[in-house]
């Protein structure tokens, strides 16, 4: 049997998930640190979980340390703010800060429950079938490594009773070569789904630090959520200005060019990866467009939905547009999209983000659809 | 289920030999028990505050959470463990080193004496092991009966009011008693009351039969003449021990009342330790150093006993290291009372040379430490053996927020502010004084609270949720008299909003 102490952790984890449950939004809103921990696990600090008492109020306080040090020199390393307040003698109670481990899925339930998202429905004729052997079943034969002593046991206590050797006096129940129960392999057949997902992002003056971090922020949930719902995920790169290139994951966040925007550049580019590299019959595709919602030109504009119409919409699930607000842009991209495709077209979605607080809005418009 | 085992033949041995230095310098402790674990084990040990059994609750789930990852990470590392039981338990490390095994020996011998002479533990439950248990199976039983959310929602709501106990109650010793049954039954006597004599139960369980009998009560038929002579306020005077209160007054089911019993007496019994810590781990960390440098310690592992000891020793800018503190506390009044460096004539003496050099030949100094281990608490260590050399030699200083830089600097290297800070900091057991002065405030069964301001403002967030907490208990308004942001004020719940007064 586990130790108790295993189930008061698991009560433990149930409040952490609903605290981050209730927190969700603003969690998100402030680009709060999800680390990434191994394959599917990540790792959110949060602050512990006080229970209230009555306490010393923190800072008018202060206290007693030990060490050299003139007046009005800091005690604490970088004198950062928010540090925390120090502890005092008697009283161990200090603030530490917990680190909660969540897996994928954890993190995607929350997700999905608050957001009520729909499982996505791949594409159906684009699946992939494989057989795997899962070991669900029970059989009568098997090597002893794999015998079910509890299936076992009970196959010759009912042999036992049937035959009227049971003794509840002397409950001793010997199991035959006949009783021995196996854990056997069933083989299932498993439908493959790969997706791809490729994020193209504007990195032109005009999207500021602020723009792209409400990108990562996103991207990370989108992701998330598409590892969720896939077996596998491929994400691809594409920062443009005037021209477009594929970037790794780094780069595409941390990218500041300054010349002009011709979006047509990266939905070309774009284009070209799918063809290259995911046929459309093998792969569930999500190309996702950032941007704050400048473009060169109205011909570069009609070049982008012409672009859309024969090439990149036949083959996604869904194209997701994405216009972050800045204070530079025009944001007349949004506008012309919304004019050719508004409620005629379901496999695009367009969503303007705002600023940070909008971020869990937008990731509800872009995944809400089941697409 | 917990993987502790008995320590094998080296360690009995290297047990026997500790013990016989101990015996030597004079120790008086309980019969010692070493179990020896995992850090899995000891983990979850610590996670439960020191006891293999505990009642179910979602805090130990979180702290084995932090011990676990601050271990993995090599942060943090339990060395050692001791419960104030007798026999008294400590737990060893399995992949200690023998030094290190050594040195938790003689140390946990140190704390066994403390937890034994103490004065401030004289009336701790010794068997609190068995206690622990037993709460553990009474509120799983609740639990099942209850349902998980329920009970550990009002476990919660006890715990947030954990520190309303009253110091005072640990001097509760037999003779107080007696004194007091006296007092009591006259009293009774002479207001032919009924005398309710003291007996050994504990306290959950008297609680457990009062809330018993309270219901039979209540199904008897009401009879005038049956009512109790009610004073004309409840409390007659302020009350400290609030959950004590509570468990009397409050109109609460019969497993609410065991549970505020179960979480009292848990809470009086670590008390005396929270009192003590300076003391008791400096007693600990004066008797390693003692037995480890002066007998135990072999030439090859001085180098290793030295780093772990300066390890522990380790001085911090952020708050006072209570090892070092009490270490070097205790060894101060070792020297001043061998070398008479104490009363009217030496601190009258204004000769700094003769000062220092001062040594009227005493030989007191083991004596009066014994002496003061004894008797002592924190504060009272503090309050009369911390002088003006001691903080300098310990490079002392008190630290204030600067608002301005939005930091805490150092303030002053002034002797009676860092004594009065310290002090401050340790007076009933870090927490503010709150006293329930009324439960019928305004006459309408309200509960009035007074804090008593020493200085420092009350966190109004933590307040106004602690709040809450009475009432889920009281279940009437609930109010708290305070000092805030220097204005008189009322903070209020009454059972929908919170709403301050002035």
């Amino acid at each position: 049997m586990d130790h108790p102490i295993k189930s008061d952790h698991n009560r433990f984890r149930k409040i952490v998930k609903g605290k981050l449950r209730e927190n969700l939004k603003s969690f998100v809103s402030q680009g709060q640190q999800v680390i990434p921990k191994g394959k599917d696990q990540f790792t959110i600090p949060m602050p512990s979980i006080d229970i209230p008492r009555f306490k010393f109020g923190g800072k008018s306080e202060g206290g007693v340390g030990q060490g050299d040090g003139e007046e009005g020199q800091p005690v604490q390393g970088d004198g950062q703010e928010g540090e925390g307040k120090p502890d005092k003698a008697g009283e161990d109670e200090g603030k530490k800060e917990l680190e909660v481990d969540f897996s994928l899925d954890e993190l995607a339930s929350i997700l999905s429950e608050e957001l009520e998202l729909p499982n996505i429905e791949p594409k159906g004729s684009s699946q992939i079938e494989s057989t795997v052997n899962k070991y669900t079943s029970i059989g009568t034969t098997g090597p002893d490594s794999l015998r079910h002593l509890k299936r076992t046991y009970k196959q010759s206590l009912k042999r036992q009773v049937s035959m009227g050797l049971y003794d509840a006096d002397n409950p001793v129940i010997l199991p035959t070569r006949k009783d021995y129960r196996f854990r056997a392999s069933q083989s299932k057949i498993e439908k493959q789904n790969n997706a791809v997902v490729i994020y193209m992002m504007d990195v032109s003056g005009s999207m500021g630090d602020e723009q792209k971090e409400i990108v990562r922020t996103e991207s990370f949930w989108i992701n998330l959520w598409l590892k969720h719902q896939y077996k596998d995920i491929e994400v691809r790169y594409i920062i443009h200005d005037a021209t477009a290139k594929e970037v790794e994951e780094e780069v595409f966040f941390k990218t500041r060019e300054s010349g002009g925007t011709l979006i047509s550049s990266a939905y070309k580019l774009c284009r070209d990866i799918i063809k290259a590299d995911y046929p459309a019959s093998d792969w569930n595709i999500y190309p996702f467009h950032f941007s704050d919602g400048d473009n060169w030109s109205s011909d570069d504009t009609k070049l982008c939905l012409d672009l859309l119409n024969t090439e990149i919409l036949p083959v996604s699930n869904m194209f997701g547009y994405g216009q972050v607000e800045s204070r530079y842009g025009s944001g007349q991209f949004f506008k012309d999209l919304y004019a050719a495709y508004n409620d005629k077209t379901d496999n695009i979605i367009l969503s303007k983000i705002k600023n940070r607080e909008a971020i869990l809005d937008s990731i509800k418009d872009f995944l809400g659809k089941g697409k | 289920m917990l993987r502790s085992k008995p320590i094998n033949e080296k360690l009995k041995k290297l047990q026997i030999e500790i013990q016989g230095y101990a015996d030597e310098f004079g120790l008086d402790y309980f019969p010692q028990i070493f179990e020896m674990c995992d850090y899995q084990t000891i983990n979850i040990l610590a996670a439960q505050e020191g006891f293999p059994s505990r009642y179910p609750h979602w805090r130990f789930g979180m702290q084995f959470d932090q011990m676990s990852k601050g271990y993995r990470y090599g942060i943090q590392k339990i060395y050692e463990m001791v419960i104030n039981t007798n026999p008294c338990y400590a737990y060893l490390l399995e992949v200690n080193n023998w030094v290190d095994q050594k040195l938790v020996m003689a140390h946990v011998y140190g704390h066994n004496d403390f937890f034994k002479n103490n004065a401030w533990f004289a009336n701790t439950d010794r068997k609190m092991m068995d206690t622990m248990a037993n709460h553990g199976a009474k509120v799983r039983r609740y639990i099942e009966k209850y349902g998980i959310d329920r009970v550990e929602n009002f476990i919660d709501a006890i715990l947030s009011l954990e520190n309303l106990i009253d110091m005072d109650h640990l001097f509760e010793t037999d003779e107080v008693r007696n004194q007091r049954e006296e007092t009591n039954k006259q009293f009774a006597y002479e207001n032919s009351l009924e005398y309710e004599p003291y007996d050994k139960k504990s306290d959950a369980l008297k609680t457990y039969l009062r809330s018993k009998n309270r219901t039979a009560q209540k199904q008897q038929e009401f009879n005038a003449e049956d009512l109790p002579i009610i004073p004309k306020t409840i409390p007659e005077k302020p009350v400290k021990d609030i959950l004590h209160f509570l468990l009397e007054y409050a109109p609460i089911e019969e497993w609410e009342a065991d549970i505020i019993g179960i979480l009292r007496e848990e809470a009086y019994y670590y008390l005396p330790q929270r009192i003590t810590k300076i003391m008791n781990e400096g007693w600990a960390s004066y008797w390693h150093s003692k037995i480890m440098t002066e007998k135990a310690l072999d030439a090859s592992e001085i180098i290793d006993f030295a780093d772990k000891h300066a390890g522990v020793m380790v001085m911090s800018k952020e708050r006072i290291n209570p090892y070092k503190v009490g270490i070097e506390l205790f060894r101060d009044i070792e020297h001043r009372w061998d070398t008479g460096k104490f009363g009217k004539e030496y601190l009258e003496c204004n000769n700094m040379v003769e000062k220092h050099s001062w040594d009227s030949k005493l030989g007191k100094g083991r004596e009066k430490i014994f002496q003061v281990r004894k008797t002592h608490n924190d504060i009272s260590f503090i309050d009369e053996f911390l002088t003006p050399e001691f903080c300098e030699r310990q490079q002392m200083f008190t630290y204030k927020y600067n608002p301005r830089s939005h930091r805490f600097e150092i303030d002053k290297r002034d002797f009676d502010a860092i004594k009065q800070k310290l002090l401050m900091s340790l007076t009933n057991f870090g927490s503010p004084v709150i006293e329930l002065v009324d439960a019928n405030f305004d006459n309408k069964a309200e509960i009035l609270l007074k804090h008593r301001h020493d200085g420092v403002d009350l966190d109004a967030k933590y307040a106004n949720e602690t709040l809450k907490n009475i009432f889920r208990v009281w279940k009437r308004p609930v109010n708290l008299s305070t000092t805030y942001e220097e204005k008189e004020v009322k903070f209020r719940f009454d059972g929908k909003e919170l709403s301050v007064k002035s």
